[in-house]
């Protein structure tokens, strides 16, 4: 293969996520968008993003860690501005892709109906939701994807509500397609990139993105810790095409959820022994399998 | 021109429709659509309109009918929308988001109360609450003056000295409602007077930037301080616009403010909007029986034609102000603008009228004792709360 030398400087400004930015160390965010770089092949798209750690990454004014067309939006307006950034695309007859990069609380909270919205008309944007389940850019307090127990700066004795399943809200909106994304799990990340590049419509990425500051954990322990919230059987990874046809990419294999818990001072003292959390895994794979094999995806390729 | 029996709510319809329409050529038009009384009319005429390149959005809510039209007009369409009252309460994060970004969005407001307690009657406190938000206001008295203004503000605000949007209003009911002969603009016609749309900053796919991340105070001055300048240039663009429109359309639009007998008046009204045309009624019969009256239509609001009120005022003693609209512990907006613009004339008596707030009806009555008020005065008092019958 003839691979064209490249000097520091070019890779770097050509790269979607550049150095320099101001992500802590062990953010879920470099590697989710630096992988999103690489299933685009280097395609740049066009990002918008709303008020988020997402934004402050980009950096001040005029430099921009993207590199590429990024537009920061509300908080609650990603897809509004995305329907307006694709709608005009689409009338050019371009070929581009529009894509919402957001953390949960524009997500889950305060950008719902616009997202439902988006959803429902099945705008052509690729909707990313990079999850660290806490509101990281305001220091830490929980947004309704904060898992049930977990301590932020506003659940200072843990939170008492359980996490929003946002997926299946996602999915209830039969958009074309839906998937869970991990960093720990390149291939699967890269190739159901790829499947939503490829498709048309309102697509629905979730990252479970560890936040090493608001999860009080260690840096370097980030792409384990997702690993085993993967393993453990957490974090499910499937993806679902129309809202009806499942497909399950990992299943639990056994892994304790200890290890994903105790790497996470959130948890200290609330979940100590992660028996709390087996009953809500066991009840969330067995309405997962009932519906993967009632509505299989088989048959499609992916 | 085709002239046309229309509501309010049509005549804004078309001018946005052709306006939209007109940029088919370069990147096409988009909005967001999300109803309200009284504009609903203006949304479901766009949703009706066959456009060659162009897509209104059904939003669900306010706040994204304005994230919509942001987008539209940073991938470089032509964006437009329309809305009231607690629509464009709830618009307002996305209006100053609108204007921080340089877009030229046009929006129609038409005016209505503020709620709860819900009254869909005209008030313009709606819009002038977005008073401070960069955007250019126009308020408007008549179907022609909205159509006119319609296009005017689309002309002004892409032009590249400004790159604000506009804001046109126009009273709930009293114009959205009613019926006026209008000439329409045709297609052909607002072809010739709409340059294509064209966005500077428009995002580009091969331009690695960020619109709207962070800056610095140093940086943030900058941008309020360009903005302010690019509202300086506004009356200058907006005369150039007037006297391109006569040439393409064959006719004079109203400009800045319509300063009516005025060049030896005493006594100077101002008002805005419909209240406008009842008051001209008013000061006509009363310049007939020889009073020295003028009055002062105010339509540009933001910025605010201060050169132009000053020289409209150079023979006054005595200037009432028509508010409709209300600032609680302050009084009515367009006085707060007019006495501080009066502010170098201390020989100026300058009274508050607050009326016809929540819809009530300003009659030539009305105004003729509010005149009779201001002709009693020997100084200004607090603003006048005057009272119309249900
Ligand atoms: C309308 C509005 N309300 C509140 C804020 C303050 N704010 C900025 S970012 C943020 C939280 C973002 O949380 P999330 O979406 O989870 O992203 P993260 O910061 O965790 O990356 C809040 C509350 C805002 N910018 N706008
Ligand atoms: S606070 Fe969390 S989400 Fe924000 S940049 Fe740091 S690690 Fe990432």
């Amino acid at each position: 293969m003839n691979v064209a030398l490249r000097t520091d400087a070019e890779t770097y400004c050509d790269a979607l996520l550049r150095p320099g930015n101001t992500n802590c160390a062990g953010c879920g965010m470099s590697l989710g968008l630096r992988w999103l770089d690489e299933a685009l092949g280097g395609e740049k798209p066009f990002m918008v993003i709303p008020a988020c750690c997402g934004i402050v990454t980009a950096g001040a004014f005029p430099t921009s860690a993207y590199g590429a067309p990024t537009a920061a939006s509300t908080f609650a307006s990603a897809p509004a501005v995305a329907s307006g950034i694709s709608a005009v695309a689409d009338l050019n007859d371009e070929d581009s892709v529009t894509v919402c990069w957001t953390g949960d609380g524009g997500t889950y909270d305060i950008g719902i109906a616009t997202l439902s919205a988006a959803a429902e008309r099945n705008e052509n944007i690729l909707y990313i939701c990079y999850d660290n389940e806490i509101y990281g850019n305001t220091g830490g307090q929980r947004s309704s994807a904060t898992p049930e127990g977990v301590r932020t700066s506003t659940t200072p004795r843990g939170k008492s509500e359980r996490k929003k399943d946002m997926m299946a809200i996602m999915i209830a909106h039969r958009i074309p397609y839906a998937a869970t994304l991990s960093i720990a799990h390149r291939d699967d990340f890269l190739r159901k990139v790829r499947v939503a590049r490829k498709t048309r419509g309102f697509r629905f990425l979730l990252l479970l993105s560890p936040c090493p500051t608001g999860w009080k954990a260690e840096a370097e322990q980030s792409v384990d810790l997702i690993d085993a919230a993967v393993r453990c059987g957490l974090f499910p990874l499937y993806e679902v095409f129309d809202g009806v046809r499942y497909r399950i990419n990992v299943r639990p294999d056994g892994t304790p959820v200890d290890q994903y818990v105790a790497g996470q001072r959130r948890y200290t003292g609330i979940h100590t022994d992660g028996s709390a959390l087996h009953a809500r895994i066991d009840e969330q794979w067995r309405l997962l399998n009932v519906l993967a094999e009632a509505f299989p995806a088989d048959g499609r390729s992916a | 021109m085709p002239r046309a029996l229309v509501t309010g709510n049509h005549a804004a319809g078309h001018a946005l429709a052709v306006a939209g329409e007109a940029n088919r050529c370069a990147r096409g038009c988009a909005g967001g659509a999300y109803p309200i009384t009284p504009q609903t009319e203006i949304i479901e005429f766009l949703r009706d309109y066959s456009f060659t390149r162009g897509r209104i959005v059904p939003v669900e809510s306010e706040h994204s009918a304005m994230g919509v039209c942001i987008g539209a007009s940073l991938a470089g369409a032509r964006a437009f929308t329309a809305s009231s009252s607690n629509g464009l309460a709830y618009m307002t994060e996305n209006v100053f988001a609108a204007g921080y970004y340089r877009l030229p969005i046009v929006m129609i407001a038409v005016n209505r109360t503020l709620g709860p307690p819900w009254n869909i009657w005209v008030d313009q406190g709606d819009s002038l609450a977005l008073r401070d938000a960069p955007w250019l206001q126009f308020y408007t008295e008549s179907h022609q003056d909205l159509v006119d203004t319609i296009l005017l503000a689309f002309r002004v605000a892409e032009d590249p000295r400004v790159l604000l949007p506009a804001l046109v209003a126009m009273d709930g009911f009293v114009t959205s409602h009613t019926q006026m002969v209008v000439d329409l603009p045709e297609l052909s016609q607002v072809d010739r007077y709409l340059p294509a749309c064209r966005v500077p900053h428009q995002l580009r796919r091969d331009h690695a930037v960020t619109f709207g991340g962070l800056t610095w105070p140093r940086e943030t001055e900058r941008h309020r301080r360009d903005i302010q300048q690019a509202m300086e240039q506004v009356p200058q663009v907006l005369a150039e616009a007037i006297d391109e429109f006569e040439k393409v359309f064959g006719r004079r639009p109203h400009g800045a403010i319509s300063a009516e007998h005025t060049a030896d008046a005493e006594t100077v009204l101002v008002a805005c909007n419909t209240m406008a045309r009842t008051l001209r009624g008013v000061v006509g019969a009363r310049r007939r029986k020889g009073e020295r009256i003028g009055m002062i239509k105010s339509k540009l609001f933001r910025p605010f034609p201060r050169a132009a009120i000053l020289a409209a005022t150079a023979a006054a003693k005595r200037v009432g102000v028509l508010d409709r609209n209300h600032s609680p512990g302050s009084g009515g907006i367009f006085w707060q603008e007019i006495a501080a613009t009066l502010h170098a004339r201390p020989d100026v008596l300058v009274q508050d009228y607050l009326v016809g707030l929540g819809g009530g009806d300003v009659t030539p009555q009305i105004i003729d004792e509010i005149i009779d008020d201001l002709a009693r005065r020997t100084a200004a008092a607090d603003p006048v709360w005057k009272e119309v019958a249900a």
